[in-house]
């Protein structure tokens, strides 16, 4: 009898220990953002200091935009924070998001091996779309996001600016990933392609390989971010007050400044250029 | 004289030089990591220690919810009869490959605000991955649990029945005498638990300091192409896994020592 006596309690003790999942009752918001903002370092940054000044704990949930944005439609975050300014229109156009505001933006770029065997480099490097048309011509390996990340969307932008019709040239060459753009930039890293990538995540980005910048500083590379509160309207549970001091703070002279504070390696990563 | 004796040693001393140079080269692949998995457990890293937290408490809670619910289920497809008893076995069988992301978008869309759910605001919470992991290893524990039990089942069935028990106190009598084997089940439904990464990562979103496990840690150093990271992070999750199975496995040869 006691064996059991013991072995209960064993359990019981076992579930108190675990089933402290009570979390302790914090003031946050749940923020969907885009995998460039997380994994650049850029919130691993701003955050603290955003707590420190509000009190305000970010929970962010990083996904393409896509999804983000996704995810914000079913209520399940208070705030976007993504890359993508025809989708983030549409968002708020049907009534999931408050207002648009823009935050800062950095640039695409396209990543490729040094050797650039397409010569997608052209004669100065800042021409995106003829670089597009020499990786198209010579069939070189080129690794897509294919995930409806703001990325992807740019990539298929560009494509179509460049006169490729992918749908009728896409072959062995043309490699639809589906993944974000860590896993993206591996899979080029390892296979020596093309891959078109946002300048925040190639710079902290540590598996190289032979991969360096081909392509950059094409106006057209421009990379706009917005912020968006979700429309408590639609949600009712949304974060309305505390949201908006998150969005009011990342556009603020501050927050700004903290943005332009980022750099790796010396190298700013995002440029503010909130409207005030 | 070379005689073909001589060449046979030769090339068998060649080959182990290869495949030495080879185990040098691999052996230095991995060092980085092993190193840093190193740095970061003497260093007792507190980031590192509340992810290995999160991942324990998350993984032990789910398991502990799947034996709750799964043993007795076990017990009784071993020695209950009633219609569709086969089927259901069957059904525990298949379940046990359920693949994560799967439980991983279902339990999303039943804790998302848009879904029946909503209204407790679990998603994205250790909550949810408990919930999403209890389902992914509940047939795991119920299916392995059955076999245990319809092994002793066969062997003690008249003995159980000359004493007059029911088929609910039978099984709850084997389940009793077969506990110690039936942590094997528990251990595979914890090692299921611990090492999936396609459910939480769904339902928990990845959120540092709040959702983040070994797991989708692993994935993300992987994303951000930090591999010997990674690398190090994984082998800190399998000594972690074999350290447990070791300390289950010492208690229960202790307990059967005592008890037995």
């Amino acid at each position: 009898m006691i064996t059991r006596r013991l072995f209960c309690s064993t359990l019981a003790a076992i579930g108190i220990l675990s089933a402290t999942a009570s979390d302790a009752q914090e003031r946050f918001i749940t923020v969907a953002s885009t995998t460039s903002t997380e994994q650049s370092g850029l919130f691993g940054h701003l955050l603290p200091l955003f707590e420190n000044a509000s009190g305000i704990t970010v929970r962010v949930v990083a996904l393409g935009t896509g999804q983000a944005l996704d995810m914000a439609r079913r209520g399940d975050a208070d705030v976007v924070f993504v890359h993508d300014k025809a989708a983030e229109e549409k968002f708020v156009a049907e009534g999931f998001g408050v207002k648009r505001q823009e935050v800062m933006y950095n640039d695409f770029v396209v990543i490729g091996p040094k050797a650039d065997p397409a010569k997608a480099h052209g004669t100065n490097g800042k021409d995106i779309l003829e670089g597009l048309r020499r990786i198209e011509a010579t069939k070189s390996p080129f690794v897509s996001r294919g995930d409806k990340s703001g990325t992807h969307a740019a990539e298929l932008r560009y494509w179509k600016a460049a006169g490729v019709d992918l749908d009728a040239r896409k072959g062995a060459w043309y490699r639809d990933t589906g993944s974000g753009m860590g896993p993206a930039l591996n899979t080029a890293a390892s296979m020596n392609a093309y891959v078109l990538a946002d300048r925040g995540t190639w710079l902290s980005f540590r598996n190289r390989g032979e991969l360096g910048i081909i392509v950059a500083g094409d106006t057209k590379l421009f990379n706009q971010y917005g912020v968006i509160l979700v429309n408590p309207a639609k949600h009712a549970h949304v974060k309305q007050a505390d949201g908006q001091k998150f969005i009011d703070w990342m556009v603020s002279p501050e927050g700004q400044k903290a943005i332009a504070d980022y750099k790796i390696g010396g190298e700013q990563l995002f440029f503010p250029n909130a409207k005030r | 004289m070379i005689t073909a004796v001589h060449l046979r040693v030769f090339f068998v001393l060649s080959s182990v030089l290869s495949v030495s140079s080879e185990v040098l080269r691999l052996m230095h692949e991995f060092n980085e990591p092993l190193v840093t998995a190193w740095q970061l457990v003497a260093g007792a890293d507190a980031r590192l220690a509340g992810i290995v937290l999160l991942s324990l408490r998350v993984s032990l809670s789910a398991t502990l919810i799947a034996c709750v619910a799964g043993m007795p289920i076990g017990a009784l497809l071993a020695v209950g009869r009633f219609p569709g008893r086969r089927a259901l076995i069957v059904l525990f069988n298949g379940l046990m490959g359920l693949p994560p992301v799967v439980v991983g978008l279902l339990v999303y869309l039943l804790l998302s605000r848009a879904g029946p759910l909503g209204q407790f605001g679990l998603l994205f919470s250790p909550t949810a991955m408990v919930i999403a992991q209890a389902i992914l290893v509940t047939p795991i524990v119920a299916a392995l649990t059955r076999q245990v039990i319809a092994d002793a089942w066969s062997e003690y069935r008249e003995q159980l029945r000359s004493l007059g028990a029911s088929r609910p106190r039978a099984a709850a009598t084997l389940l009793w005498d077969g506990r110690f084997s039936l942590t094997t089940a528990a251990l595979a439904g914890f090692g299921r638990a611990i090492a999936e990464v396609g459910a939480v990562m769904i339902v928990g979103g990845n959120i540092d300091g709040v959702t983040r496990v070994m797991t989708t840690t692993i994935a993300l150093e992987t994303s951000k192409g930090d591999l010997p990271l990674a690398l190090a992070l994984g082998c800190i999750l399998i000594a972690l896994v074999l350290s447990i199975n070791a300390l289950a496995y010492a208690l229960r040869a202790w307990a059967q020592r005592r008890w037995g």
